[in-house]
């Protein structure tokens, strides 16, 4: 078994070729996009450590972002499911509907800083696409974002935002048009482009640097709610911290402050999507889009095609930080269905005034399972990680309603 | 029959000439058709790559993509990957034959395993496009032990202080990434720009064979025939591309563009 170190960041605990565990993650790159990723970690590590850009971002997660994201208790469900306490931290109430807000934009500010004038990016369910096309509005940077034709489709209205806001959505029409083919482009987009061009990898996938960016960008969740939690209960309470597992970024950034507390007193439990579950199905370890991970693969080796109502699920891949968790035993894994998801989307807006998205709808379904079978002073807190209005009409079409 | 691929460039360079590369993908568009493709074009062939489709290739441009595509499609497996290259080495011993690939392929089926089905079935060398340096230090001397040649790449990206420890961890075939790009787009450097990228690297080390490969065509071929060997890869699957869609036979197409290379370099 793996054994984290404690008081190490997460992110930091890869050895001098990038492995996590000496299993996950490297940086199985073509040639050409070496030097830039080598220079984009020197950039990194130096920025991270600088002051000033230290308050550059937080400047903008306050005044761009809309500062800290809620956090409250659902009575209603609680008192439904009759079990342990839920809470919510809602950080779909961010400027940008999600937690790709903290990572877009961290983004836009590094490739500022390298001097470089265009950023691409990767997106699924277009929120990492568009908070990437705003955050480079913003910063005056020429945006490009790839996405699979049957996203584009089935997310149309963050891609009109994205064209809105003047990037330039590239259709990708190879393989399952997904997710997958969307990131497998733009990396291609960058060994062709990468003297000019800023990659941002949409999750904490990728090469080394690229996961690494992701995850210390989305912490800003669990800082915030570690202040949260000690301002309701004056301590960390026991707790589960319920995410839900695409590519992983959101879940990083939730447990990101609680990684050294013993998993009895906070317990990590990510929910993937049935049919694109790497992690909960026990898959085997393969190498995706320059990084070594639990992954779906056939028996050849080929990546293979997952299925889910949600975009931003379905993909084969997972991030190796994520696979560190789950063999070192710090995080737990587990999956919902489309079915069970709509379900639980149902329930929660039947009771309460949040509107999660296709995403969080796969951990608060694991929350209502979870909670009857707890006690009351057991705290379940979800991550509601993104917006629903951009599945309002797969929520029409599944659920015949959207609630107001 | 030893060091085939060393072989290969003396001959070329005997008669005054890069070494013509070639890189088909194996199984495109069928097992059969891949072989008779590779036979077919040989003869003015000193060296044949072989592609092991992989469906997410993150190197690869938009011909070798459908290559591969094609090839996936009519269930091109590993094994048999290995018994097309051992039929090919039945009728070509000499002809040197190195596969490409992504280490997904290599990983899947074990890095030992897969080294030993290459000697087995006569492979001569292997290019693994995102196994860089340093991270290849063990596969490239597994490789050596096996006597197959683990040919290491240099792009326009990479520094010089690297280029030197690349190349001296290399073994007799070193490629050369002409242009920042995937596969198969066009030459976005002058050709004095690439020639001088390639100098860079033969004066490191003059003894080691350096070849030119991304955006060879019949157009920009014989301007860089001062080189110790070219690529041609995308170009060659474009046409395979074509002849299947006009409905022509891609294996005496695919030969005739072929010869009309080695004519630009003779």
């Amino acid at each position: 078994m793996i054994k984290l170190k404690k008081k190490t960041p997460l992110i930091d605990q890869h050895n001098k070729f990038g492995f996590y565990g000496n299993k996950f993650g490297g940086n199985y790159c073509a040639e050409t996009m070496r030097k830039p990723i080598e220079d984009l970690s020197k950039l990194f590590e130096k920025l991270r450590k600088d002051r000033k850009f230290l308050k550059k971002r937080d400047h903008y997660f306050k005044h761009y972002l809309g500062g800290e994201t809620p956090f409250f208790k659902l009575e209603n469900l609680t008192k439904h499911l009759g079990g342990a306490q839920i809470w919510c931290k809602d950080v779909s109430a961010i400027n940008g509907d999600a937690h790709k807000a903290y990572h877009a934009t961290v983004n836009a500010l590094i490739c500022k800083e390298s001097g470089k004038r265009y950023i691409a990016g990767d997106t699924g369910a277009g929120m990492f696409g568009k908070n990437l096309a705003m955050a480079a509005k913003k910063m005056n940077l020429k945006c490009k974002i790839f996405m699979g034709t049957k996203d584009i489709s089935r997310q149309a209205p963050n891609v009109k935002f994205m064209r809105n806001a003047g990037a330039e959505v590239v259709p990708v029409n190879s393989g399952s048009k997904t997710l997958v083919d969307a990131v497998s482009e733009c990396m291609r987009h960058y060994v062709s482009n990468c003297d000019n061009t800023h990659l941002a990898v949409g999750s904490a996938i990728g090469c080394n640097i690229f996961l690494k960016i992701c995850a210390w960008s989305t912490s800003q969740i669990s800082r915030e709610l570690k202040k949260q939690l000690i301002k309701e209960f004056g301590e960390i309470p026991k707790l589960k911290l319920i995410n839900v597992i695409g590519g992983g970024s959101s879940a990083l950034g939730f447990w990101n402050e609680f990684i050294d507390y013993d998993k009895k007193h906070v317990e990590l439990i990510g929910v993937e999507a049935k049919y694109a579950a790497p992690l909960s199905t026990n898959a085997k370890v393969a190498i995706l889009h320059g990084a070594a991970q639990y992954c779906l693969t056939d028996k050849e080796g080929q990546i293979a095609e997952t299925h889910s109502l949600s975009a931003g699920l379905d993909y084969p891949g997972s991030s190796p930080l994520h696979g560190l968790l789950k063999d070192s035993g710090r995080a737990r894994y587990t999956n919902a269905s489309d079915k069970e998801a709509l379900a639980a989307f149902k329930l929660i807006t039947k009771l309460e005034d949040i509107r999660p998205s296709l995403e969080p709808a796969h951990a608060w379904s694991e929350c209502i399972r979870l909670a009857p079978k707890l006690k009351k002073s057991d705290v379940l807190v979800v991550n509601n990680c993104g917006k629903g209005y951009k599945d309002k009409k797969i929520y029409i079409e599944q659920l015949g309603y959207y609630p107001k | 029959m030893k060091n085939s691929i060393n072989n290969a460039f003396k001959i070329a360079k005997s008669e005054n000439r890069p070494a013509l590369i070639s890189y088909t993908v194996c199984g495109d568009n069928t097992k059969d058709k891949s072989l008779q493709i590779l036979n077919s074009m040989s003869e003015d062939l000193d060296i044949a790559e072989w592609g092991i489709p992989h469906n997410c290739p993150t190197a690869d441009g938009k011909d070798i993509q459908n290559s591969s595509y094609r090839a996936l499609q009519n269930g091109i497996r590993l094994s048999d990957i290995f018994s097309l290259v051992k039929k090919f080495k039945k009728t070509k011993p000499s002809k040197p034959i190195i596969l490409m690939g992504y280490y997904q392929m290599i990983f899947n089926f074990g890095e030992k395993k897969f080294i030993q089905k290459c000697k087995a079935s006569g492979v001569d060398g292997l290019i693994v496009v995102d196994l860089s340096f340093p991270d290849n230090k063990n596969f490239a001397k597994l490789c050596k032990k096996n006597s197959i040649c683990f040919v290491q790449l240099i792009a326009p990206t990479t520094t010089v202080k690297r280029m030197k420890e690349i190349i001296k961890s290399s073994h007799e075939m070193i490629y050369m990434i002409s242009t920042i790009s995937t596969t198969g787009s066009a030459l976005k450097y002058s050709i004095k720009r690439i020639i001088k990228n390639y100098n860079v690297i033969k004066r490191i080390k003059p003894s080691k064979n350096v070849v030119i490969g991304f955006g060879i065509t019949e157009k920009t071929i014989s301007n860089l025939r001062s080189a110790d060997g070219l690529v041609v890869g995308s170009a060659i699957c474009r046409e395979i591309t074509r002849s299947l869609k006009d409905r022509q036979n891609p294996v005496t197409n695919v030969s005739k563009l072929v010869r009309k290379l080695k004519n630009k370099i003779i």
